[in-house]
């Protein structure tokens, strides 16, 4: 209905007019670009003092905030897809599986120690489980390999135990060779075999298995960073979007250009959709994280630590003493007590604050993650009371008792150590796949939060600039 | 002697082209009695009670009561006190003594409850009473003595070098040079090749039977060893033999409780009755069933001596 101010408008347009022919020959002969861009910052002056002039400069700036928009968030929004994706394809699994190296070298190397125990009369289980817990790290190391990457420390280790496996598994045929024609350098051979997985192999996975969670915290927190370029931009541009309008509104009283309302309504919905849908992949991954990262963590540990005891105690046993520390007490007895202090402490039913079974419990949020803990807790309490019971028999003179009830007689561990060690292994290998899952469906939850937000962000983007360029051109062509 | 025999067959054992030169200085290590001396300030360690008069006093009936006699022991000595790892028995040269001594006392060699003893222990485990005796390649010295009562010498033991076979060093002597040596730590044999190391260098380890294991892979050229212990190693690998001589002089007996007089007289007497009879006493049976084959030439038990 208003008319616009012609004096306003074309007074200044007079002098524009004149701003185009000399773009002509700009970029002609001598005057270089400092030249041409002055004049062209001249022009936009120029164009800034008529209204049209005006209104072709706030829908450029419009329409390329708007595209703007949609690239960083649909680039920051895959780059947090992605890493998510890495979390749950890639990471996670590297580090799972070189959790499963450090656990299958320390299941076999307890192995391999019961399987000395018996002598002669090794159980063929015995034997199989040894054979499966070598193979299994093989296989994983190569698979670790050849999906490991860029990561020095994660290939140095990879290959350092690939060169000390052999050496070890051979350590411990020897140990066996021996050990059959009934000489007792056979648990020289086991002992020196036991050192180089304490020593090498086992640091050396654990080293792996740190890189590889190391990798898997560092996709976490790519994944879970505020994408704040995108909201910052998002919010600078609904501001601006506001005032174009407002200005309209003021210069027409018009109270919608429906262009502008569009590209408002598409910017907020973009808006909302980056933070509500980041918040919620965010809070999924926050609570795989504590299952994946943390959970698996603390459980993983607290299997090599009981792993390793059950290693020290059948050793206390191949040794019989030959091995003392400083203070002249049987080493493996006091590596034992050290491992069984870290896997659950002293005291009575509970495990003692601070140690791994008691993190684990405390970690678990549900029945189905704390039964385990607490059946584990139960059977360890129990290893340790049956383990002082072997332990002052041997110490009296009945070697034959405390082997029996360390490793069981006959295959048969019934009242033995090794049937509550077993027990407790076997629970945390359930825990640990409790948790697993648990991860899983959460880290996939989180994943699936962030789908289609980049595409989507990119086309709303895309049309609310064209909703900006069709409202402000609508304001435009009311001077033509 | 012992020493003529293992030094003879070092020698023929020496590849032709280096054995004239090296077999002189295998010559030059003799025992070292008064590097011994030094260390021991009492004259005569290994004499002991005579087995006469109070044979059956409070600390042998106190043994009858029991119905049992409780004997230390170490069960990772081959061929001296070790587990057999098929049966989970114990035997041994060391074992087969206890058994003497339970039957003579009990009149049944089964009588005995065997206690495992690490070497540290020995020593504590008899003045608290937690044993009986002790047969434990265990040797008598000044220091020992005033803590425990110790029975006649029932082997001479040394400290003594062992090689693969083929292997140019000839005993502990300048043969060793450039070669990497294995002992148990806190044995004499390390404080031996740290005094004299002859040019090799040193690995130590935490049980002598682990210097075996470091021979067999390669990682060292020799081991300095007690020569009943090395007996007891070459044993288990017919690829490795004894060189040269025994160097260091230990006495080995059966030690008891400084207050158990009677029973060190009554063991004392045991011992008698064990060397007694020429090659076929059961001393002599006992040394060629398990320890002729790998510590050659010993054709008598050592003398006992007497203190009163």
């Amino acid at each position: 209905m208003s008319h616009p101010q012609p004096s306003g408008t074309r007074a200044p347009r007079a002098p524009a007019a004149p701003a185009t022919p000399p773009s002509a020959p700009a970029p002609a002969p001598s005057p270089p670009r400092t030249v041409a861009w002055r004049e062209a910052a001249d022009r936009l002056r120029a164009a800034a003092v008529t209204e049209p002039g005006r209104l072709r400069i706030i829908g450029a700036v419009l329409a390329a905030l708007l595209v703007v928009l949609g690239t960083v968030t649909a680039w920051q929004v895959a780059a947090r897809a992605s890493a998510a994706d890495a979390v749950v394809h890639h990471s996670q699994p590297l580090s799972s599986d070189a959790a499963a190296v450090y656990r299958s070298l320390a299941d076999a190397d307890s192995t391999a120690a019961s399987g000395f125990l018996a002598g002669g009369q090794e159980p063929r289980t015995v034997r199989e489980r040894y054979d499966d817990d070598i193979a299994l790290a093989s296989r994983l190391l190569v698979k670790a390999a050849a999906n490991t990457d860029g990561s020095g420390t994660a290939r140095e280790r990879i290959a350092e135990l690939n060169a000390k496996l052999p050496e070890y598994t051979a350590l411990v045929e020897a140990a066996r060779a021996n050990n059959r024609q009934g000489l007792p350098l056979g648990g020289a051979y086991l002992r020196y075999a036991n050192d180089r997985m304490r020593d090498e192999l086992l640091p050396a996975a654990n080293a792996l298995y740190q890189a590889e969670t190391g990798r898997l915290h560092s996709d976490y927190a790519d994944a879970k960073s505020w994408p704040w370029a995108a909201l910052g931009l998002g919010v600078l541009t609904l501001a601006a979007l506001g005032w174009a309008q407002r200005r309209t509104f003021l210069r027409t009283n018009r109270v919608f250009n429906q262009g502008l309302l569009a590209a408002t309504g598409a910017t907020t919905v973009v808006l909302l959709w980056l933070a509500v849908g980041h918040g919620v992949a965010r809070s999924e991954l926050q609570t795989s994280y504590a299952h994946g990262a943390h959970s698996l963590e603390v459980l993983t540990e607290a299997r090599i630590a009981s792993l390793q005891a059950r290693s020290n105690e059948n050793l206390t046993l191949v040794a019989r003493g030959s091995v003392l520390t400083k203070d002249d007490e049987d080493a493996y007895e006091v590596k034992f007590r050290e491992g069984m202090a870290k896997l659950v402490g002293s005291g009575g039913a509970d495990p003692e604050p601070g140690s791994l079974l008691d993190r684990a419990r405390a970690l678990a949020d549900d029945k189905a993650g704390r039964d385990p803990v607490a059946s584990v807790i139960k059977d360890v309490r129990e290893w340790q009371r049956r383990h002082r019971d072997a332990r002052s028999h041997d110490e009296s003179g009945d070697y034959r008792y405390a082997v029996d009830h360390v490793i069981g007689k006959q295959g048969d561990t019934r009242d033995s150590t090794g049937e509550t060690f077993d027990s407790a292994d076997k629970t945390l290998g359930n825990a640990l796949d409790h948790e697993q899952n648990d991860f899983h469906r959460a880290a996939d939850d989180g994943r699936e939060a962030l789908s289609g937000l980049a595409a989507g962000s990119a086309v709303l983007a895309v049309l609310a600039a064209a909703g900006a360029v069709l409202g402000v051109g609508r304001r435009l062509s009311e001077y033509r | 002697m012992a020493v003529c025999a293992l030094t003879a067959t070092a020698v023929t054992l020496l590849p032709g082209d280096g054995a004239p030169h090296r077999a002189v200085p295998a010559a030059a290590t003799t025992a070292r009695p008064a590097e011994q001396a030094v260390k021991d300030t009492c004259p005569s360690p290994e004499a002991s009670l005579r087995p006469t008069g109070d044979l059956d006093g409070p600390a042998v009936r106190r043994i009858k009561q029991q119905g049992h006699l409780t004997a230390g022991v170490d069960q990772n000595s081959y061929r001296w006190g070790y587990r057999d790892p098929a049966t989970g028995e114990l035997s041994g040269f060391d074992i087969d003594l206890v058994r003497a001594i339970a039957k003579d006392i009990l009149g049944d060699p089964q009588k005995v409850n065997f206690v495992a003893l690490s070497t540290s222990n020995r020593i504590p485990a008899l003045r608290q009473h937690k044993v009986d005796i002790v047969v434990r390649t265990m040797t008598i010295n000044c220091d020992r003595i005033r803590q425990v009562a110790f029975s006649t010498e029932y082997f001479k033991g040394g400290q003594q070098v062992m090689v693969p076979k083929g292997s140019p060093v000839t005993g502990f002597d300048d043969s060793l040079k450039g070669k990497r040596v294995c002992t148990a730590d806190g044995s004499t044999a390390k404080a031996e090749v740290e005094r004299a190391p002859h040019g090799s260098t040193l690995l130590t380890v935490t049980n002598q039977l682990d210097c075996l294991v470091r021979l067999q892979l390669g990682q060292v050229d020799a081991v300095v060893n007690d020569n009943a212990l090395a007996a007891g190693q070459a044993a288990q690998d017919p690829t490795v033999q004894l060189v040269g001589q025994p160097f260091t002089a230990e006495p080995y007996g059966v030690a008891m409780n400084l207050d158990d007089k009677d029973l060190v007289r009554r063991v004392n007497k045991v011992l008698e009755d064990y060397r007694s009879g020429g090659s076929d006493s059961p001393w002599m049976r006992a040394y060629r069933h398990w320890l002729a084959s790998d510590l050659k030439g010993i054709d008598a038990p050592p003398e006992p001596k007497y203190l009163d």
